[in-house]
């Protein structure tokens, strides 16, 4: 069951009119899910009067990179007037080391979970799969006490902790439903061959794993990026990430509001996820649906 | 012996393996969660206490008209959230299941607003549903002067713009997966029905859609859950406001456990939204994993 796939298409067959009905419609839900994209950028590329005294939805009568660069380097977030190119580093400090981990390690459950079972191993499997689900409120008030015990309260090193442990959950999903359709005939001959259980890993599991590394990286990467809560609640001025600081940016300014500078930011923060979401759309849809679609 | 010794490291070695994730996630997911209800019955304010005072707690959260509040929210925001999605999701899945050309083009355009932050989400649309400068500004600048929308500075309607951010960024995700379940249904089946005159109307009503009712389950349980957990777009859309008006039981935890100082009650009110995302999930859960039993059999 896969999205892309061209089935047949609809069976069911419909009139000259009822279809020139049919694009209609789609056509205009293509801009409605465009409109917040397209105002977010022309508005990003306006001086600020232009928004204030003209129309959202029209193009720039004078264009400028200001906002964009006052949002990147000028703007101020936290004490210092540095924009939100500190806390862009922050995030990528964060995701970077957070979706390596958590892919490791999903990758080693799976692999155990799937070819070296033991009893016991079902309901383990569903307690995991039940921490991708919980709400993370439960959580918070223990987990920023143990941050602070083990030093780790308000650094990038927290957070990474935090990211790892509660994105186990679905890498571990991932690899288990991938490595499920693995034949294990294979695991099987290799292991009368001699090799052992690491080596089966590298050898045999790891080189055919592409798709599901790919699709388990974009969903890490896009989840960890946009992760708000954990930001929030265990980060200090110089370690926020990029969507606690697009936060303060757009909800703490005093004074007058620069819607300009506001979208800009906004952009700067849904850009990363949205190029890896153009380059690769098809394993993001497919995180999406095994995170969903259990089956 | 020797030799003993490395069968028996050789036959533990995938145990040790999955023993770190395993321990790690035993502590930092339910032993926190059996810390967090520890905390929900103790007198604890801006810090930890071990004074144990039973349920009352959740006596005072239930007598907290935040709460309330932050319960009443919830039901209209997931109620229409969840309506709405899979509403939209279904109808759009269906017309893009009728041989579109451009597809391609136009699938990726609904689904994209799922890969941006809902902070992000949530600064477009309080500034577009702004009425200084957003779309009432624009209406009245189209000529149309007595245009009003400005739910989202009133009371009472302003949750119904969280509804509206919230559609926009997962209704797509819907669409997705109610195509996925289109394009998985058996064509001989609809040919079948066509052959005996069925027009398209029924044909939908009667065969496609209760074909997918698993779908119709996923989509519930998915944005269920989701809509208890929402806290981001909350927070950059309307930040619980205008005064509290869209507070939700995520904010509400929030505020009163790390800005109220009363964390003995943040911690009943994060206890009520895990029972209640568990009374969703554990059963879908359980169904799914034996199924896929049955399946394998």
């Amino acid at each position: 069951m896969s999205v892309t796939s061209k089935s047949d298409g609809a069976a069911v067959r419909t009139s000259q009119v009822m279809r020139r009905v049919i694009y209609l419609v789609l056509l205009l839900f293509v801009l409605f899910y465009l409109l917040p994209l397209f105002v977010m950028v022309v508005n990003s590329l306006k001086p600020l009067d232009e928004i204030r005294s003209g129309n959202m939805l029209a193009l720039p009568h004078m264009w400028t990179l200001e906002p964009w660069l006052e949002a990147w380097s000028k703007a101020q977030i936290g004490v210092q007037p540095t924009g939100l190119k500190p806390y862009f580093v922050n995030s990528i400090l964060i995701v970077v080391p957070a979706v390596m981990l958590s892919t490791l390690f999903g990758a080693i459950n799976g692999y155990v979970l799937t070819k070296w079972r033991f009893p016991g191993h079902k309901p383990i499997f569903g307690l995991m799969l039940f921490s991708c689900f919980i709400p993370f409120q439960i959580v918070l008030i223990p987990a920023a006490k143990i941050l602070g015990w083990l030093g780790l309260g308000g650094t990038t090193w927290g957070l990474v902790a935090v990211h790892v442990v509660y994105g186990l959950g679905f890498t571990t999903l991932f690899f288990r439903n991938y490595y499920e359709a693995f034949p294990t005939e294979l695991v099987r001959s290799a292991q009368l061959d001699g090799a052992g259980f690491w080596q089966i890993f590298y050898r045999i599991l790891l080189p055919s794993s592409g798709p599901i590394i790919v699709v388990t990286v974009i969903w890490q990467f896009t989840n960890i990026w946009n992760d708000f809560l954990f930001g929030a609640s265990f980060s200090d001025y110089d370690s926020q990430p990029m969507t606690v600081a697009l936060n303060n940016l757009v909800n703490s300014s005093t004074g007058v509001k620069a819607y300009n500078v506001h979208f800009a930011g906004a952009l700067l923060a849904a850009l990363p996820t949205l190029i890896v979401y153009v380059v690769s759309g098809r394993y993001f849809v497919r995180g999406l649906m095994a995170g969903s679609v259990k089956g | 012996m020797q030799n003993y010794q490395r069968d028996w490291l050789q036959r533990m070695l995938p145990r040790l393996a999955l023993s770190p994730s395993l321990a790690v996630i035993l502590v930092f997911v339910y032993g926190f969660i059996v810390y967090t209800s520890y905390l929900s019955s103790t007198n604890s304010k801006m810090f930890a206490s071990t004074d144990l005072i039973g349920l009352e707690n959740y006596v005072r959260l239930f007598n907290l008209p935040n709460w309330h509040l932050a319960l009443k929210n919830l039901g209209i925001f997931g109620g229409l959230y969840i309506l709405i999605c899979v509403c939209l999701g279904l109808f759009l899945a269906i017309l893009l299941d009728q041989k579109i050309r451009g597809e391609g083009l136009i699938r990726p355009v609904y689904l994209y607003p799922m890969a941006v932050s809902f902070i992000v989400t949530g600064t477009a649309w309080k500034w577009f549903l702004d009425p200084g400068i957003g779309l009432e500004h624009v209406m009245h600048l189209w000529g149309w002067d007595s245009f009003t929308f400005r739910w989202i500075k009133e009371t009472n309607t302003a949750i119904y713009c969280v509804v509206i951010a919230a559609v926009w960024q997962s209704s797509g995700f819907v669409m997705a997966m109610f195509l996925a379940g289109l394009r998985g249904i058996d064509n001989e089946v609809l040919k079948a029905a066509q052959v005996d005159g069925a027009s398209p109307y029924h044909m939908y009503r009667r065969i496609v859609i209760p074909m997918l009712r698993p779908v119709f389950l996923s989509a519930f349980v998915v944005l269920a859950h989701m809509a208890i957990k929402s806290y981001d777009l909350i927070i950059a859309l309307t930040n619980g406001g205008p005064g509290r008006a869209t507070e939700l039981p995520a904010t509400f935890m929030y505020s009163y456990t790390f800005t109220r100082n009363q964390m003995g009650v943040g911690a009943a009110s994060a206890v009520i939204m895990l029972m209640t995302v568990a009374a969703i999930i554990v059963p879908y859960l359980y169904s799914e994993l034996r199924e896929r039993q049955h399946e394998r059999n």
